[in-house]
């Protein structure tokens, strides 16, 4: 046992004795510690965890099986993942909420009330989230395993007059609705901006417009299907996405991954990540109206996805992933190629930072706008670049290596001011990292088979995890005995993000909105699902 | 300020040649299956490969229905009997009955062309091929397409994604405050048969369960070609049938 989780285990024992079991396990499910409690101990032990251990919230697994089995995802650098377990009986739908002491599961368990019907007691804000109350009737939970999503539901007829919920209450405040349609090609959301005149004083985001119920689709289904749903859950952080599960599958089955897939899992998963860069980027600068940056970071990106297409047949890097490695072999010849495209765009992306820098108009949208501390981005549990702009250390390819990064020589930037500018600062040095893992890997590619031949799939349980472009992506799956998906649990860093997302949209000037949601780079598809 | 107009000048033009000549460029395309003969034995175990029903045994071999495809690479790759693979991306199709709808478009927004996109429960992949129309390589305002953010001011409304129950009325609400004639274009597999998610409690499967399509762009994504061939059907500018000598040639690169 580490030393970390020795102290720990010490620790616990100390302050609940046997109320809380501590047991270690390095198998299928690839976790490191296992600790077990009645919830009546959740709200304790969690927000301990949280606040005097500095573990970071990862998400919240719930799975109706014989009972409710709910499972607090928990991690921090070299002790790997712990998981808190609760069981409840089925009959029984309440439990206390931990979100009063760890925010970061605010949204989490707003999730599970919603799609299982759960109970969190305590909980400030239940109701209206993943299904809108305007489209379908109370207590639906479809998650539940009584619930047949094949069929239409008979939902109540849309009601065209309801209203969001409005929180700003001072004399002449009015509010400003945007979405779910709104600017050129923009995603489905909804923002109300409630404002008393020039300032917008709160901007909160209603999502799930785009909810598709992928968890309860892929239920029943083959495991390979569901690789091609969970690419499709953010089309522009596809790979990402099918390799967590990938791992996951790969972890429960004990399914060995050649060096040379992995080490080219690892230059498509960086290819991606640079895109999805670029894609910011050239956002940011569309935001501010600097048309010809813009102009030049949009042409990056398709470079980017040109080279992705040449290198895979698919500019989304769809159809690659499968249990094992990857469907087809890249040949040392192309990576190569894609490698010295990359390193264009690198080259490109320098120069245009430099540009960027030097203009000042453009620097003056950015600088002090749509401020993230670190210490609410610690207290909301925000990810990836969102994070690491605000100063901390979030990356899972440093904090739980997967797929050989451990072995990959890179460097994992920061910044500390948590603005406008410092989320692209990052984007850019991101970007340039990226483009270095490309470069060395595609060097020394080794040799061999780019997946093994197929095993039989087992009953069991894993967590597969890989950084995403926007961060922490982890995604539960659970396999019964016809190897068929019993569930299917994904946590996204959009939906992390998006919680969040209000915190740097409070008390700003309202031509700065696009700029603040440019600066952050979420997704609605993958926090949606 | 002044470094912006040069770096401009300095990168020159760049848009494809496309709809004039063929865009050679790799990776511009993901290609899609083609019709294939193969003996029954085969043809056979290449369909059940394809988790969408895209691929139909027929007595000649296989055909696909390429509105279901989304591009798994299933039927070419880790086979003993790949498919033909098309790797040009005019896929487009303008629906029958079309033109009997309504008043046509007339000469007139053949060169100018205002398209309202709305994203009815996409993954983020085709609403980011739409935007990449704008980037300097597609440059759709060269050819009188333009994106506007209201539906007051659309001719075309532009759907990607599965259609969720919660877009199901802003949708509606969006295609009838657009002023007549106009027009419905479904963009990827998912806005044509859901695809990948079929239709569920919370998917429609399909975009022409809520309105009237009258030009179908296939693919998971589409890529901006595809996509541009779509906006040409509908403004009268491409022949409707497949009978266009323009084919994209080299992006036959990596398929196996
Ligand atoms: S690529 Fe996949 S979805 Fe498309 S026809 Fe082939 S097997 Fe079917």
């Amino acid at each position: 046992m580490p030393a970390e989780l020795q102290e720990l285990s010490h620790q616990v024992e100390a302050r609940w004795g046997g109320r809380v079991g501590l047991s270690l396990d390095n198998g299928a499910a690839g976790l490191a510690c296992r600790m077990e409690c009645r919830p009546a101990e959740l709200p304790e032990l969690c927000s301990w965890l949280f606040s005097d251990q500095d573990y970071s919230f990862g998400g919240l697994v719930v799975e109706q099986r014989s009972g409710w089995e709910l499972r607090y995802l928990f991690y921090r650098a070299r002790s790997g993942w712990l998981h808190v377990v609760a069981s409840l009986s089925s009959g029984d739908g309440r439990l206390p909420s931990i979100s009063r002491f760890v925010h970061a599961a605010d949204w989490h368990e707003r999730e599970a009330e919603d799609l299982f019907g759960l109970v969190f007691e305590g909980h400030p804000r239940l109701g209206d989230f993943v299904l809108h109350n305007d489209v379908w009737q109370e207590g639906l939970a479809p998650l539940c395993k009584t619930f047949d999503a094949s069929q239409p539901v008979k939902h109540r007829e849309p009601d065209p007059n309801w209203k969001p919920r409005r929180i700003v209450e001072e004399v002449g405040a009015f509010a400003m609705p945007v979405g779910p349609i709104y600017s050129a090609a923009s995603a489905a959301v909804f923002f109300q901006l409630e404002t008393v005149g020039e300032d917008v004083i709160r901007a909160q985001p209603r999502l799930f417009y785009t909810h598709r119920a992928l968890e309860k689709i892929a239920e029943g289904r083959r495991p390979d299907d569901v690789v091609l749903i969970a690419e499709r859950i953010s089309g522009t952080s596809a790979f990402a996405h099918s390799l967590a599960l990938c791992q996951a599958v790969e972890r429960l089955c004990q399914l060995e991954v050649p060096p040379r897939a992995a080490s080219l899992r690892v230059l498509l998963a960086e290819l991606e990540r640079m895109r999805h860069h670029a894609a910011a980027i050239a956002g940011i600068c569309e935001s501010t109206g600097l048309a010809v940056a813009a102009a030049h970071a949009a042409m990056l990106e398709e470079e980017l996805l040109r080279a992705s297409g040449a290198l895979t047949g698919h500019r989304y890097l769809f159809g690659l992933n499968r249990f094992g490695g990857l469907s087809t072999d890249l040949d040392d010849a192309a990576c190569g190629r894609a490698a010295a495209a990359t390193a264009w765009v690198a080259a490109k992306l320098a120069a245009l930072q430099g540009m960027l820098s030097k203009s000042s108009s453009f620097l003056d949208r950015l600088e002090q706008v749509g401020i993230v501390s670190s210490l609410n981005a610690r207290a909301f549990g925000l990810v990836g670049p969102i994070a690491r702009a605000a100063g901390l250390v979030r990356d899972l390819r440093k904090v739980q290596p997967y797929c050989g990064y451990d072995r990959v020589e890179f460097g994992a930037p920061r910044e500390s001011e948590g603005d406008g500018y410092a989320r692209l600062r990052l984007f850019f040095r991101e970007a340039q990292e990226s483009a270095k893992i490309i470069s060395t890997v595609a060097r020394a590619l080794p040799q061999g088979r780019f997946r093994t031949p197929e095993t039989e799939l087992r009953p069991g349980a894993a967590l597969g995890w890989a950084e995403a472009p926007g961060g922490a992506a982890l995604h539960w799956i659970r396999l019964g005995a016809e190897g068929r998906v019993e569930r299917y649990h994904v946590i996204t860093p959009s939906f992390a993000n998006w919680h969040g997302f209000r915190l740097a949209a409070e008390n700003f000037a309202f031509q700065d909105f696009p700029i603040i949601l440019a600066t952050f780079a979420l997704s609605v598809h993958e926090n949606d699902r | 300020m002044s470094q912006w107009v040069t770096k401009g000048l300095a990168t020159g033009v760049k848009a494809t040649h496309y709809p004039r000549a063929a865009e050679t460029a790799p990776g511009t395309s993901p290609g899609m299956p083609a019709a294939t003969s193969l003996p029954a034995a085969r043809a056979q175990l290449v369909a059940a490969r394809c988790p969408t029903a895209a691929l139909r045994q027929v007595p000649s071999g296989v055909e696909v229905d390429r509105r279901r495809c989304v591009h798994c690479f299933r039927c070419v790759r880790e086979t003993e009997s790949p498919v033909d693979w098309d790797a040009g991306c005019q896929w487009a199709e303008l629906l029958a009955g079309s033109e009997r709808r309504g008043r046509s478009l007339g000469r007139a927004f053949s060169r100018s062309l205002h398209i309202l996109v709305v994203d009815a429960g996409d993954c983020g992949a085709c609403l980011s091929e739409v935007r990449q129309l704008n980037n300097p390589y597609y440059n759709m305002h060269r050819l009188g397409f333009f994106l506007t953010p209201t539906p007051r001011h659309a001719d075309v409304l532009l759907v990607v994604g599965a259609l969720t129950e919660h877009m199901r009325l802003p949708l509606r609400k969006a295609y009838e405050a657009m002023p007549a004639p106009k027009r419905v274009v479904a963009v990827g597999s998912c806005a044509l048969s859901a695809a990948i998610f079929s239709p569920s409690f919370i998917c429609a499967g399909g975009v022409g369960k809520l309105l009237p399509v009258d030009v179908e762009v296939p693919g998971n994504p589409p890529p901006p070609l595809a996509i541009l061939h779509g906006l040409l059907l509908v403004a009268g500018r491409k022949p409707p049938s497949g009978t266009d000598a323009v084919r994209a040639g080299a992006n036959q690169d990596r398929l196996r």
